[in-house]
């Protein structure tokens, strides 16, 4: 894996393997896309050529450009009342992004503090809490979002509370492991010792320990959310047309696929890039922050 | 033992019960389900009748009660649109899903164990790579994505398998190898890592000290152990069948249940949404419960760990 070394970083270390981050691939790429992600969410109506629900019905379904009867002005085609594809792409990325980011930030505080506290006060918390917790990572999300769908409606929040009910158990099962570990360690026993309050230790030595693996965490489920919701509104139990998400553009094209393949081509393309980019950098922090969860 | 297997049955009547409620409040919580009943035509007297038909004017607990006893007695209340037991409509459809689910299951577990397997036997050698490549990009793809392009290649193009529908054994071949490369890949992360972890160990050594064959060592004694920790995840494999299912039957136009739920989500109809999760939730308990006890049965420190 040896590249161009500018400093050899393996001395400078004194002594411990150390390599600059900027020279490993599995980590700029993977950057690179998800800060691509960011800069199209964001100036999503900056950099798209057309607004992404702008309809030309004599521009339907256009192919991209490299094709025969293909035009540049359309670079990625355009679907069957005559959307811009590529426009509707960058769009796309403001919904899978801003999803991403509500349910990681109320899935992740849920799961830490449950498994907080089912991991330092044990006993009779921790079996009720962890029962729950299996019994939600074996349930289907897909289910409960289609059952919210049906009674309040599909739609973005419901998107978001059918994907955070059950997705707070994996991180809930990851800290409780955690904080089981930190309850027997000496600096704990020491705290308890000089008397400070449950709470107290629970807030300020067990949750700074267990930031390493949240943070992996988080990362890995980037892709998860981001998949779940391009099948919710592939299936019609996620964000409603007319608003662009990659996964109600996939959805579009099933009925075209005989004769326009790039509508769902393109959405899906992006789809597998941008969770390929968030499990690559999970993978890779697990790997520098917490080697004991290496998996593969 | 039995006192183990008592002890986790009342857990999973407690758990059915908590789940109920949560769906029971789900479906009312949206507001007025009558509004789902109603038409631009709709009189108010229509209205009263639709919540006196559906006994929305009891209090909530009576309502509760009344959902209850029904489920006990498997009616799972009528479908708005089809006029018909919601119960009737899911066992007509569950044979199909079974044997889709069914089928991609085995397929899944069979290449998982094997290639895992071999992946593990074979570290970081071309097969190990190829073998992490595939399951990278199962992780990554989304399923849906990935059934709409083998239509496009294998029936558009080529041909050779229908996109859709149900039939003869050809009809089985897309919807069976899209959900196997959607189902497969963290079982074979699974199984590989644990019998790495189990290879590394010192009985392992020992085998091979002995002198026995390394086919023996592999696919006897290390495979026993290796099984135990892909065993714990069988919850977390129901659910992605389940997600699978639902994906895969809208696709290719697969008659399954995954594929009434979206049906009954297009025309509202939140009583058949409503029967098959709840048919779910009983199936989820079912499979931690069994889990759970072959899990002790297994591994005796857990018994009497969790008492």
């Amino acid at each position: 894996m040896a590249t161009t070394k500018v400093i050899d970083w393996d001395k400078v270390g004194g002594g411990i393997k150390r390599k600059s981050i900027f020279l490993e691939i599995t980590f700029i790429l993977p950057v690179a896309v998800l800060f691509l992600l960011v800069i199209m969410a964001i100036f999503a109506p900056l950099l798209a050529p057309y607004p992404y629900d702008q309809i030309s019905m004599q521009d339907r379904l256009l192919p991209p450009f490299f094709m025969d009867g293909g035009t540049t002005a359309h670079l990625l085609g355009t679907d069957n009342i005559g959307r811009d594809i590529l426009s509707r792409v960058i769009y796309g990325a403001q919904i899978s992004l801003s999803i991403s980011l509500i349910v990681i930030a109320i899935t992740a505080s849920i799961g830490t503090v449950l498994g907080i506290l089912a991991g330092y006060l044990g006993g009779r918390t921790d079996a009720f809490l962890m029962r729950v917790t299996d019994i939600s990572l074996s349930f289907p999300a897909i289910l409960i979002a289609i059952l919210m769908a049906v009674t309040i409606g599909p739609g973005y929040w419901t998107v978001v509370l059918a994907i955070s009910m059950l997705g707070w158990a994996p991180y809930a099962r990851l800290i409780r492991g955690e904080a089981l570990k930190l309850r027997e360690s000496d600096f704990v026993a020491q705290a308890r010792i000089i008397g400070a309050s449950p709470v107290r230790i629970m807030f300020r030595h067990i949750f700074p320990n267990v930031l390493n693996p949240l943070i992996v965490m988080v990362t890995l489920s980037v892709g998860f959310v981001i998949l779940t919701e391009a099948a919710l509104s592939y299936l019609g139990a996620g964000i409603p047309p007319p608003a662009a998400s990659w996964g109600n553009m996939v959805n579009d094209g099933r009925t075209f696929i005989d004769t326009a393949w790039w509508m769902s081509l393109f959405p899906g393309i992006v789809i597998g890039l941008v969770v390929l980019a968030g499990n690559f950098l999970g993978d890779w922090l697990r790997d520098k922050m917490d080697p004991r969860l290496r998996q593969l | 033992m039995t006192r183990f297997i008592i002890v986790r049955l009342l857990q999973a009547f407690v758990a059915l019960i908590g789940i109920s409620i949560l769906i029971f409040l789900l479906v009312r919580a949206s507001g007025d389900p009558t509004l789902l009943f109603r038409t631009p035509l709709s009189t108010e007297e229509d209205i009263a009748r639709i919540r006196a038909d559906l006994g929305l004017d009891k209090p909530m607990p009576e309502q509760y009660w009344i959902f209850i006893k029904d489920l006990a007695h498997g009616d799972l209340g009528d479908s708005i649109v089809k006029r018909r037991p919601v119960t009737d409509m899911i066992l007509e459809r569950l044979p199909n899903t079974l044997s889709l689910a069914l089928s991609s299951f085995l397929v899944s577990m069979l290449l998982a164990f094997f290639l895992g397997i071999l992946a593990a036997t074979r570290r970081d050698g071309w097969l190990d790579n190829g073998v992490k490549f595939l399951a990278i990009l199962g992780q990554a793809l989304p399923g849906f994505w990935v059934a709409i392009m083998a239509i496009l290649v294998f029936s558009v193009y080529w041909q050779i398998f229908p996109a859709s529908g149900t039939g003869g054994f050809t009809h089985f071949v897309l919807p069976v190898a899209t959900m196997a490369f959607f189902l497969m890949p963290g079982m074979l992360r699974l199984v590989r890592s644990s019998m790495l972890d189990v290879l590394d160990s010192e009985y392992i050594k020992m085998a091979r000290i002995k002198g026995l064959p390394e086919r023996v060592v592999i696919w006897k004694h290390a495979l026993r152990n290796a099984l135990i920790a892909p065993l714990t995840t069988a919850g977390m494999i129901f659910a992605m069948l389940i997600t699978g299912a639902v994906i895969t039957e809208n696709v290719f136009a697969w008659p399954g249940i995954g594929r009434l739920s979206i049906e009954a989500l297009v025309s509202r109809d939140f009583p058949v949404v409503q029967g098959v999760t709840l048919m779910v939730a009983v199936a989820v308990l079912l499979i931690n419960l069994l889990v759970d006890i072959l899990y002790a049965y297994v591994d005796p420190q857990i018994r009497y760990q969790q008492m």
